[in-house]
């Protein structure tokens, strides 16, 4: 296996691909957004419960592949407890891991993301469960597609 | 049987290394590769003869002329049919299928009236009628697909409840991308036409890969593409039956396609020029008839039997592995050289990186079959398709590189 390879599907991707966490629907949610990649066909929706700014809870619901569901997954643990403000941070730092593959030392769990950046048709699934959310937080009605954000 | 090391010298994107591995190439349901007598003609062409067709006087316009006009007759050739003015120019088969929706559809459709299409249809043979049902107040309903062993194949029972007087157009595939399901398409075209429905065939995943006679199919429009069958991409073709070309208007309109133009309008040229409005693409056209030339150098039969020794080799071969879902017709069913499948737990896109990484070229996710796709219930599927240029060996590269993918994954 190659070192790229390697370094895309760490064992923490892994991990949360085999066993999500906060998986499932949220009936206590305020807030919920759909993200839909059309090119191939994977989908996330996040569920938020907002308490002001603060993102009291949060869980995802999709199908796609291990990139998608395990970026979903380890968002949603590093989201929580989190306020809006601080979510935008994250997701731009994330952002910044996933595109040039330089992950900040502090930034924990994130950096294992490090890998995608050698496959760029893979961002898209990265940042997936992120737009969703993004948009929940938002409160925008409008579905997200990776067609439509930048990655 | 193939000389298939042979066919292989004549395709030079063949013999590349990917990832360190010989590139196996088993995504020809997408684009086939190009063999050297197609490339030749494009250079040939921009070297030589590059000019604008049917306008000019001068010595290089009629070469160019004579060569876009040869390939037009020369294509109606490869599909038997009776006039090559029954071959239009397109982009490729969803240019093709959008011409009959927009100028049949507009012309011909109304309140009442039933568009029938089937369940198992590429997007390209499914929204283009969606949008002439919704533009003209027509129902559109779709033939059923069968499941088990006989999956992917149409539901012909059914037809006869679906085929009524008011089923005014059947548009169907000739093979599924998705389901390698090979319909009976002479059937259903004469089934077709015992209601006085018009028929419509996208061929894009047959016309280079076994025998094709539209007049043998009864047909009345055909859609291909170039790219497909060895051809270059950005040229296509829409065959229609002559007497209903000349009733139908363009939907494209401008420059080439009329007699005269006044301020208050314009009356058309019959076909095919009717419906080539501006510069065609006159170089791929061309190499598009050299693409015709190529295969039936081999035998589109001979393709054909190649075709399905590779993809129930595959079937075979893949269903040695834990956890895979084979999709598609198998034992007894016509079917084509694809063969799709899934596995529980690993997703369609993680199978492909990894195989990319052995240098295997595959397709994964829904094909432009989302609809199919939550049939089969299914979010996606890998697909590896086969062409002349595919041994056996290859198959067991990627059954190889699948093994390695589900320890990975699955352990």
């Amino acid at each position: 296996m190659s070192a790229d390879l390697t370094e895309l599907y760490q064992q923490v991707i892994l991990d949360h691909n085999r066993r999500p966490r906060n998986r499932g629907k949220l009936p206590t949610a305020n807030r919920v957004a759909h993200g839909d990649n059309p090119s191939c066909g994977d989908q996330c929706s996040v569920y938020l419960r907002l308490d002001g700014d603060r993102i009291a809870e949060i869980t995802f619901d999709g199908s796609g592949c291990a990139i998608s569901q395990a970026s979903a997954s380890l968002m949603t643990t590093q989201l929580k407890g989190k306020t809006t403000a601080d979510a935008q941070k994250l997701y731009d730092e994330f952002h910044t891991i996933v595109t040039t593959g330089q992950a900040p030392e502090e930034i924990s769990d994130l950096g294992a993301f490090a890998g995608v950046h050698a496959f760029p048709a893979r961002i898209k699934c990265a940042t997936l469960g992120w737009h969703a959310a993004l948009n929940a937080i938002k409160g925008d009605p409008a579905d997200a597609t990776t067609e439509t954000h930048k990655d | 049987m193939l000389d298939v090391n042979k066919i292989r010298a004549d395709f030079p994107i063949l013999h590349q290394q990917v990832n360190g591995h010989p590139l196996v190439y088993l995504d020809n349901g997408a684009t086939a590769q190009k063999p050297r007598r197609v490339i030749d003609a494009l250079v040939h062409y921009y070297e030589r003869d590059n000019s604008n067709v049917h306008r000019g006087l001068h010595a290089l316009s009629m070469r160019a002329t004579d060569a876009y006009e040869g390939a037009r007759a020369r294509i109606a050739k490869f599909i038997n049919a009776a006039d090559p003015a029954e071959v239009i120019f397109t982009r490729g088969t969803t240019e093709s299928i959008n011409l009959v929706a927009h100028s049949w559809g507009h012309a011909h459709l109304k309140p009442g009236d039933v568009v029938l299409t089937t369940e198992i249809e590429h997007h390209s043979n499914l929204i283009p009628w969606q949008q002439a049902a919704r533009a003209s107040g027509a129902t559109l309903k779709y033939v059923p697909f069968l499941g088990g062993d006989a999956e992917g194949g149409l539901d012909l029972a059914a037809l006869d409840t679906l085929l009524t007087p008011q089923v005014k157009l059947f548009a169907f595939t000739h093979i599924s991308n998705t389901l390698g399901t090979i319909n009976p398409a002479a059937e259903l075209c004469r089934r077709a036409r015992a209601v006085g429905a018009v028929t419509v065939i996208d061929a894009a995943q047959s016309v280079g890969h076994m025998p094709l006679d539209v007049r043998a199919l009864g047909c009345d429009f055909l859609a291909f593409s170039g790219h497909k069958m060895c051809g270059p991409t950005g040229i296509g073709v829409l065959y229609g039956r002559r007497a209903l070309l000349d009733k139908l208007a363009p939907d494209e309109t401008g420059g080439g396609i009329v007699v005269s133009v006044t301020y208050e309008g314009a009356t058309w040229k019959p076909a095919p020029e009717r419906f080539e409005a501006g510069t065609p693409n006159v170089a791929d056209a061309i190499a598009l008839g050299a693409a015709c030339d190529y295969l039936d150098s081999i035998g589109r039969d001979q393709i054909a039997a190649h075709d399905a020794v590779l993809a129930q080799v595959a079937m075979e071969k893949l269903s040695t592995l834990p956890g895979i879902r084979i999709i598609g017709p198998r034992t007894g069913a016509a079917r084509s050289g694809l063969v799709s499948f899934a596995f529980e737990g690993v997703h369609a896109h993680d199978i492909v990186t990894f195989a990319d990484e052995d240098g295997v070229a595959l397709r994964g996710g829904h094909h432009c079959n989302q609809p199919l796709m939550r049939k089969l219930g299914l979010t996606s599927t890998t697909r590896a398709s086969f062409y002349l240029y595919n041994t056996e060996q290859e198959i067991d590269a990627l059954v190889a590189t699948l093994r390695r993918t589900l320890k990975f994954f699955i352990g």
